[in-house]
């Protein structure tokens, strides 16, 4: 059995499943939708920086841009949600294709000009100046599609998708290409890869993920405002779950989420500063003592980890 | 108004300098993204606000004892984190996932402290114990506003800006008069060799992590009476800003920093004057433009081929 389609039927299938079959016997779906969305963004993160060491401090700028393509077609063009969310993703990619030459920056330029970006998005959506347009820091209410349990399905579609992705790169000449460029530049365009090709297409792949993400997002919540869909926090929690759990594999990200999200869902909201407290602990020791995540308990024995 | 608003710009620019320059020495000599930068900034200011609310002594002095405490506490982190991060694959891009960690810790920290009420302090206590000599130079009222260029500007930017500029001359002074100044601006230049000629990398690095933070503590003094008050939320604004500060400027040099903060505060304050709703939008837009066009001429070295 070729191992695409053993990591199809062996992870990707399986996940899918108790994330189809849950909502059926677990009351909390909205923490059930969050937990897709992060799947998706952790995987969205993985696309991009664990396939190309690029690492997006401002993913949520594509998430953010997606939540506001998805409401904008809903409020100006009167669109149908799943054609609005496809809109997302081309809204998120939209972004990611203006953003293309940050790919010329280097490690922590890149990083810091991706930050950058995305507040700027930010703060270009929130202007009052455009209030006719995005309704500015007012928010936007979509009740025409107001529908979470489609939402729902939907966020399982781009998850499906989104993983498919990732099998894919791990298991084609492509993504091999793109770990050769990430590991060395120069010898890689030597091998014949065609470099900048190569992250271009990762990068937007990468962008196109967060933006399906950010549509159904808005049309599960329906209700939000910039600062929601704009939160460093979605960046942040995407980063972290994929590194807890190991980038460049399929499964790593999936088990950070599942793993991290799980707990912050346990520690509860009761007082944010102490949640706070020990997130910030949690990740400077995870960056200190297993800064190749979980996965790497199992690769420093020699074993592989698709 | 435009004399006003280039006045106003160079004032705040001067101190935008000083806010920049800590990060700018720490990046420059570790490759190490401080994102907590800001956060020693928001500590700084909570020493000015205990200073003057607790000792009722006016905030300059708070400004030695900042230096003083956040030396220390630099150079014991950096012994705890530094030298583990380096020892990993990609230090870089690791540092800003382990620094905000550390910018998490703090502000939770402090908001288990102090609480999340906005902190102040009464502009006319700043430089109170200078008033009779202020009054002896310029004349006039002690407590009032400073003339310049025939505009009056409240009296505590023109002492920041003052500050600032003895700072950034002592700065100076460290790097091109002293011998481990001269060290230091060895291992910018290259790592590597300074380690290879024999110089003791790693108190080189100590030294100017700890100059860095208590650089950052300093202007952090004078965060409240710039920017009106602080929380210990201010912290992430707060990095944004030294980034597009020390990015405007070149890296390494920390006239440098002077410049891009001057550039930095004019700009400000003439968006601010002209333009007010896109004011938030700026530093973001300069950043990366800035990113964009002249990253290897602002930014010293290692931009990516492709």
């Amino acid at each position: 059995m070729p191992s695409a389609i053993r990591h199809l039927l062996f992870i990707v299938v399986p996940l899918l499943v108790v994330f189809a079959i849950l909502p059926g016997v677990y009351e909390n779906h909205l923490m059930l939708f969050n937990f897709v969305v992060f799947l998706i963004l952790a995987q969205g993160v993985n696309v991009i920086y664990g396939f190309t060491g690029y690492l997006p401090f401002g993913y949520v700028g594509f998430f953010g841009s997606g939540a506001y393509g998805f409401a904008m077609m809903v409020m100006h063009a009167h669109a149908s949600a799943p054609v609005a969310v496809i809109a997302a993703g081309l809204a998120g990619m939209l972004i990611g294709l203006l953003l293309t030459p940050l790919l010329r920056l280097s490690g922590a330029y890149f990083a810091i000009a991706n930050l950058a970006s995305s507040l700027a998005v930010l703060h270009f959506v929130a202007n009052p100046a455009l209030e006719d347009i995005t309704r500015g820091p007012y928010g936007v209410s979509l009740t025409a599609t107001f529908n979470p349990e489609a939402a729902y399905w939907a966020a399982l579609v781009v998850l499906a998708l989104t993983l498919g992705v990732v099998v894919y790169l791990k298991n084609s000449r492509f993504g091999l290409a793109l770990q050769a460029v990430r590991e060395d530049p120069v010898s890689a365009g030597m091998a014949g890869v065609n470099v900048v090709r190569m992250r271009v297409a990762a990068w937007l792949a990468s962008a196109l993920i967060a933006g399906l993400a950010g549509g159904v997002y808005a049309w599960y919540v329906s209700v939000f405002f910039p600062d929601n869909v704009f939160s460093g926090t979605f960046s942040i929690f995407a980063i972290v779950f994929a590194l807890f759990g190991g980038v460049a594999t399929i499964i790593g990200p999936i088990v950070g989420v599942l793993i991290l999200y799980g707990v912050y869902n346990l520690i509860g909201f009761t007082t944010p500063q102490y949640f706070q407290l020990i997130y910030g602990l949690l990740i400077m020791g995870l960056v200190l003592f297993l800064p190749a995540g979980l996965v790497s308990l199992v690769t420093r024995r020699g074993r592989h980890v698709p | 108004m435009l004399v006003y608003a280039l006045v106003a710009g160079l004032l705040f620019g001067l101190y935008f300098s000083l806010v920049g320059i800590g990060l700018n020495l720490v990046f420059g000599v570790m490759r190490i993204v401080n994102l907590a930068h800001g956060d020693f900034l928001m500590l700084g200011a909570f020493i000015a606000v205990g200073v003057s609310a607790l000792a009722a002594l006016d905030p300059l002095f708070a400004v030695p004892l900042a230096f003083v405490v956040f030396v220390l506490v630099g150079l014991v982190l950096y012994r705890l984190l530094v030298p583990r991060l380096q020892g990993s694959v990609n230090p870089e891009m690791l540092s800003i996932i382990l620094f905000f960690g550390l910018s998490q810790v703090i502000e939770a920290l402090t908001t288990i402290a102090f609480g999340t009420s906005e902190r102040s302090i009464d502009s006319s206590e700043l430089g109170a114990i200078l008033a009779p000599l202020r009054t002896a130079l310029f004349g006039g009222d002690a407590d009032g506003p400073v003339e310049l260029f025939g505009q009056s500007f409240p009296a505590s930017w023109a002492i920041s800006a003052t500050v600032s500029v003895i700072a950034i001359g002592l700065v100076y002074v460290y790097l091109y008069r002293t011998r481990l100044g001269t060290l230091t601006r060895a291992v910018m230049s290259r790592r590597d060799e300074a380690f290879a000629t024999g110089i003791n990398v790693d108190r080189v690095s100590a030294a100017a992590f700890g100059i860095g933070l208590g650089l950052a503590a300093v202007a952090g003094v004078f965060a409240p009476f710039m920017f009106g008050s602080v929380t210990p939320a201010f912290g992430e604004d707060a990095t944004v800003t030294s980034f597009a500060v020390v990015v405007l400027g070149s890296l390494g040099n920390p006239l440098g920093t002077a410049l891009g903060g001057v550039v930095y505060g004019i700009s400000y304050m003439l968006v601010q004057t002209y333009l007010s709703s896109w004011a938030d939008l700026l530093p973001y837009v300069l950043l990366i433009l800035i990113l964009l066009l002249r990253p290897s001429g602002l930014l010293g070295r290692r931009v990516r081929v492709a």
